[in-house]
């Protein structure tokens, strides 16, 4: 289990492709004095087009101008002023506009579902450890409460060239950025839309710092690509809130195996009593119904796998469930789900038996034609398998935490972020019920899911091990 | 686009499969109550199964759609 743990640390999934533009942010009072150095920056912008020629007064609390289309080399046509600015809207000196009107559920969920560089419990934000790697610079070690994280996550310090949005680190592309620990404000990060090398819109989170716009790097991550990531110029080996919550349930699953140990050897001869009852209850579950009919004959061999795998992912599923305890998503994270099934993988093909490996390549039994379909639909199932073991997990438990974010989001669309308040209490008794009746099935699916990865893991090892004597 | 329609032609055939395994896994359990913890137990891996396909589709759908 600590394997999992410590190769866990090695992944970091990216949840960053999306623009989070659609988060409530306060509006925030600026002085017309500020926008005078409105220096969008290298020149080369062209399309700046205000309705309003006085570019010095750029009074934003009316509403008064629509087309706010600053192209910064790169950034063609984004426009920030979707639907024109309610009164709501507040625009910094680089013309981000934070438009507190606006409520994109998708983005909402996808924040919260994600792993982040600070614990929340509600309001409260508490510090991780950040441990970064900077290509040329070397190991960097600091608290992430240096950012001063605001209450949605974003950092008003920058520190030795790294900014927090929305409780993930970004590094500041610009090597000059003064080291140390640098006030940027309020409301100076966001993520503006641009186009990467392959024509595909993604994300890229920009400072505004004296005027400046600064792009800012994700940190690596090892999805070659795939899900828009990939190597840049730093990596992340922080404890972040899913590391941390994997250390305290393997702390936690550690001190009640070795409590409960402990008693069996003590009073051998009496009948369980408390934690031990229940946890006796699920290991014999277990045992009985996954290891003993699917193991096959080694089923003791390989009982410790199995039962750490279904342990480990129904504490973490379990832990996730906790509402208002920082929302941690672990088993939701692609990277994790992924190191159970590269572990299952690797264990069942290293037990696999001779037989295994004459069933998958040369099927004893069927014509010799029929073979050349079998054998690559057999050698790729060795790979599908763990695939969808990966899937499997994360996708049953993305779905349901993205569902309750979703359904309290109802909240936010139908009451028209405060403007209905009417609705919006309508809705909030609608969408409680709706969510007590999904967290109820996420219970369920906890323990399903738990159960499904590790009688899959066990079906998968006893073919494997199984031994032929007749066809 | 066609993605989204792809991903969801397959969870509408891995709908009908594990239906279908519930469905016969409730008439095994009718017929033989005493069989319920196997039922069970090879009820949950044949949908786990299912599903493998469906996911397999929706992670290509996926990829389609990036």
């Amino acid at each position: 289990m600590v394997f999992m743990v410590s190769t866990c640390l090695l992944f970091a999934q990216n949840n960053n492709k999306q623009d989070h533009s659609g988060h409530n942010h306060a509006s925030h009072s600026k002085t017309e004095g500020d926008h005078s150095g409105h220096n969008h920056a290298k020149g080369d912008h062209s399309g700046h087009n205000h309705a309003k020629e006085d570019h010095s007064g750029h009074n934003h609390a009316k509403g008064d101008h629509s087309g706010h289309n600053h192209a910064k080399g790169d950034h063609s046509g984004h426009n920030h002023a979707k639907g024109g600015h309610s009164h709501d809207a507040h625009t910094n000196a680089c013309g981000f506009v934070f438009d507190k009107s606006e409520f994109n559920p998708g983005a909402v969920a996808f924040h919260h579902i994600s792993d982040q560089n600070i614990y929340s419990i509600g309001p409260w934000h508490f510090p991780l450890p950040c441990i970064t790697y900077v290509k040329g610079k070397g190991l960097d070690f600091f608290s992430s409460g240096k950012f001063n994280a605001d209450y949605h996550g974003n950092g008003t310090n920058a520190y030795n060239g790294f900014v927090l949005y929305e409780g993930t680190l970004r590094k500041i592309e610009n090597p000059n950025f003064p080291t140390g620990l640098v006030d940027i404000g309020h409301h100076n990060v966001k993520a503006l839309g641009k186009k990467n090398a392959k024509g595909k819109e993604i994300a890229v989170v920009h400072l505004c710092h004296d005027g400046k716009q600064l792009a800012c790097e994700n940190k690596s991550t090892l999805d070659f690509g795939l899900f828009g990531g990939g190597l840049t110029s730093f990596y992340d080996f922080s404890i972040t809130k899913n590391v941390f919550s994997m250390l305290l349930i393997c702390f936690l699953l550690g001190w009640l195996f070795f409590a409960i140990a402990k008693k069996y050897r003590n009073n051998p001869n009496k009948a369980p009593s408390g934690a031990q009852g229940f946890m006796e209850t699920m290991f014999l579950f277990i045992q009985d119904e996954v290891c003993k009919p699917f193991l096959g004959h080694k089923w003791e061999k390989y009982t410790p796998f199995i039962m750490s795998l279904f342990f480990f992912i129904l504490g973490l599923n379990l832990f996730g469930q906790v509402p208002f305890f920082g929302g941690s998503n672990v088993t939701g994270n692609l990277a994790v789900t992924a190191v159970l099934a590269i572990i299952a993988f690797f264990v069942v093909n290293f037990s696999g038996n001779g037989d295994y490996w004459k069933h998958i390549f040369w099927m004893p039994g069927i014509p010799a034609w029929v073979k050349t379909i079998v054998t690559p639909v057999e050698f790729l199932g060795i790979f599908i398998k763990p695939i969808t073991l990966m899937l499997r997990l994360f996708g049953n438990i993305t779905a349901g935490h993205m569902v309750i974010v979703i359904f309290v989001g109802l909240i936010f669309i139908f009451g028209k972020n405060g403007a209905n308040v009417g609705a919006a209490w309508g809705t909030t008794i609608a969408s409680t019920l709706l969510t007590l009746f999904m967290m109820a099935i996420e219970l369920l699916v906890a323990f399903i899911q738990a159960f499904v990865f590790a009688i899959l893991t066990a079906s998968y090892i006893g073919a494997a091990t199984e031994e032929h004597h007749a066809h | 686009m066609y993605a989204a329609i792809g991903a969801g032609l397959a969870v509408i055939g891995a709908g009908i499969g594990i239906g279908n395994v519930g469905a016969k896994a409730m008439e095994a359990i009718a017929r033989q109550p005493e069989a319920v913890g196997d039922i069970r137990a090879n009820m949950i891996l044949m949908a786990a199964l299912v599903e493998g396909a469906a996911l397999i589709a929706i992670l290509l759908a996926f990829f389609v759609g990036q």
